[in-house]
């Protein structure tokens, strides 16, 4: 059965109602210049039954027994019943709660979420989430541009240690909207951003810090979100859901807080299925609430006093202004968002906690018997919360290729990535990893190393 | 019936403009574009001193179902804001040609108020509207 319902004769009958020869012609106002050719990449469609099997064949490429990767997707612990609820069908077919009427459910779901969200980024509001943590980013940008009103700038300060594809995601979403993004760069020797930024920092719209950043070192968050206000500047806190639960929230930084916080939701009970689909989180002070994309769900009382919740401040949201809508990606990940839902509560403050403990105590044991290995240091020898780069005597993608073969990802190997870090393996160590995974780790990175070592 | 005032100009766009005695242009929106756009929840407002030109988007309104944006009647200098309807949005339904103004402007051209719409051509217009 075909899933489009009408006939080539209905469409006849329709195209005729409204005077029009043929569907091509429905498209007569778009330049034939900017209109698809064919999609020569794309290949056939092929039977239900290849399709399983090709896809079977690429999840196993995924399987590997000890992973030490993060460097933005993190591998954590997921009570049983968080996805047990979430594939339940109220949630998992639930379409966008336009009507409030017939989505209390939903709405309420949204609401907790976003509740969630500002009481661990200590921010005024939250929005239903967009897409992930790069493409919240890239929306916190261009909101900033339009909300700073002490100046008319266009031009955003980035934090040089930003993950690398979360620059270039906002490049690629912001460059044609006339921002200009400018790189701060970061200390070659401490990871983080230097101690003087006031000059960076004159004249731009918006600075955008990264808490943890991508090394997994800790700013000096307080120092920059002071220095930008004095600048004039709005600040963007890229921040680490977990982590939120033992270190500063946005919300807290500096004298005044930071202006918008947005991340990554996976963390939160999203599992690492081939980088995705994940969640972006997004909140802001209560002031810049009105420049915020996407929806808002309210609290409100219905006609009987009860209380009921409701989509609302979406006057701004495309349905309505059209182009000039304050962003046209308002679609939130509702399922995602669900699942988010049920991890945090489930966890609760003291779990969350628990978690981002174990991942840091887990990190620093890595690091010290890593570290016991002849030629292996500590790149950075700052704070940080659970991933940390480490300096090895070899090409660090060799190691990475080596482990993998015997069954261990240990990391994100960094030449790829920051210019002059050959020799840098990102590691990261979650609440998953016990004392002999780590021990697991360090006795296969001594022998790698060795092996890498003949070998040269 | 909305009401409409004699001693103003209009946009079809629903702003009115009146020039004051002392040559400045105050501006806000007609009692049927109130009454279309239903209960008003913000107004953004542009920034004092700020040049604009006749038709250029310098404000925001915007309802329980939508929001509009507000044109520059003639160009000039913003030289003030109805600070009110940052607390009070609702007072632009209470009384758009009084209390609930939105800005005013020192004109570039004493004149130019005459190019915009008569209270006749304005009346014919919403009248044009409601059928």
């Amino acid at each position: 059965m075909p899933f489009i319902p009408h006939t080539a004769s209905d469409e006849q009958e329709m195209l005729g109602a409204i005077g029009v020869p043929n569907i091509d012609a429905l498209f007569d106002e778009i330049p034939k210049n900017l209109r698809a050719a064919t999609l020569s990449e794309v290949p056939a469609g092929i039977s239900e039954m290849a399709l399983q099997r090709l896809m079977n064949q690429r999840a196993r490429l995924d399987e590997v027994a000890l992973s030490f990767l993060g460097a933005g997707a993190y591998e954590h612990h997921i009570p049983a019943a968080v996805w047990d609820l979430v594939g339940r069908g109220e949630f998992m077919t639930a379409y966008t709660p336009y009507q409030a009427e017939a989505s209390q459910g939903t709405l309420q779901l949204i609401y907790e979420f976003q509740t969630m969200m500002t009481r661990l980024t200590a921010m005024d509001v939250a929005n239903a989430s967009v897409y992930d943590g790069a493409t919240a980013l890239a929306e916190a940008m261009l909101m900033a541009v339009r909300a700073n009103k002490s100046n008319k700038s266009n031009r955003v300060v980035v934090a040089g240690n930003l993950n690398p594809n979360y620059h270039a995601v906002c490049h690629t979403i912001v460059k044609n909207q006339g921002l200009i993004l400018d790189v701060l760069a970061h200390d070659p020797a401490t990871g983080c951003l230097p101690g003087a930024v006031e000059a960076a920092l004159e004249g731009a719209a918006a600075l955008v810090i990264s808490y943890p950043n991508f090394f997994g070192g800790l700013d000096d968050v307080d120092y920059l979100t002071d220095s930008a206000a004095s600048a004039g500047a709005l600040v963007i806190g890229v921040v680490n859901p977990t982590a939120l639960a033992l270190i500063k929230p946005p919300g807290e930084w500096g004298t005044r807080g930071a202006d918008i916080a947005v991340g990554e939701g996976q963390p939160l009970g999203i599992p690492l299925a081939s980088g995705g689909p994940y969640l972006g989180f997004m909140c802001c002070r209560q002031q810049f609430v009105r420049q915020m994309p996407g929806r808002i769900i309210g609290r409100t009382v219905d006609q009987t006093g009860k209380p009921g919740y409701t989509l609302t401040l979406q006057a701004r949201e495309q349905h309505i202004r059209r182009g000039k809508a304050t962003s046209n990606i308002c679609t939130n990940q509702g399922l995602l968002v669900t699942a988010a839902t049920i991890y945090m509560s489930l966890l609760g403050n003291e779990g969350l906690r628990q978690v981002a403990l174990t991942a840091h105590s887990g990190t620093n044991a890595l690091t010290n018997l890593a570290c016991q290995i002849d030629g292996v240091t500590a790149r950075f020898s700052g704070p940080v919360f659970h991933e940390r780069v480490l300096s090895l005597p070899v090409d660090a993608s060799l190691v990475v290729e080596k482990m993998a073969a015997h069954g261990v990802l240990p990391g994100l190997a960094l030449g790829d990535w920051v210019t002059g870090m050959d020799d840098c393996l990102l590691v990261n160590v979650t609440e998953t990893k016990t004392a002999a995974d780590i021990a697991c780790f360090a006795r296969l990175l001594a022998e790698v190393i060795e092996e890498v070592k003949a070998t040269c | 019936m909305a009401e409409t005032r004699d001693n103003v100009r209009y946009l079809a766009s629903h702003e009115w403009a009146r020039l004051e005695d002392d040559g400045t242009v105050t501006v806000g929106i007609s009692d049927h574009a109130q009454d279309a756009l239903g209960d008003v929840v913000f107004v953004e407002l542009p920034e004092t001193g700020r040049s604009v030109q006749a038709g250029e988007e310098v404000a925001v309104v915007e309802s329980v179902k939508a929001a509009s944006d507000i044109y520059a009647p003639v160009a000039g200098t913003v030289i003030g804001v109805n600070d009110v309807l940052d607390a009070a949005p609702e007072t632009v339904n209470d009384a758009p040609f009084d209390e609930g103004w939105f800005f005013k402007l020192q004109p570039a051209d004493d004149n130019a108020l005459n190019e915009l719409l008569t209270p006749e051509d304005y009346r014919a217009l919403c009248a044009a509207d409601d059928h």
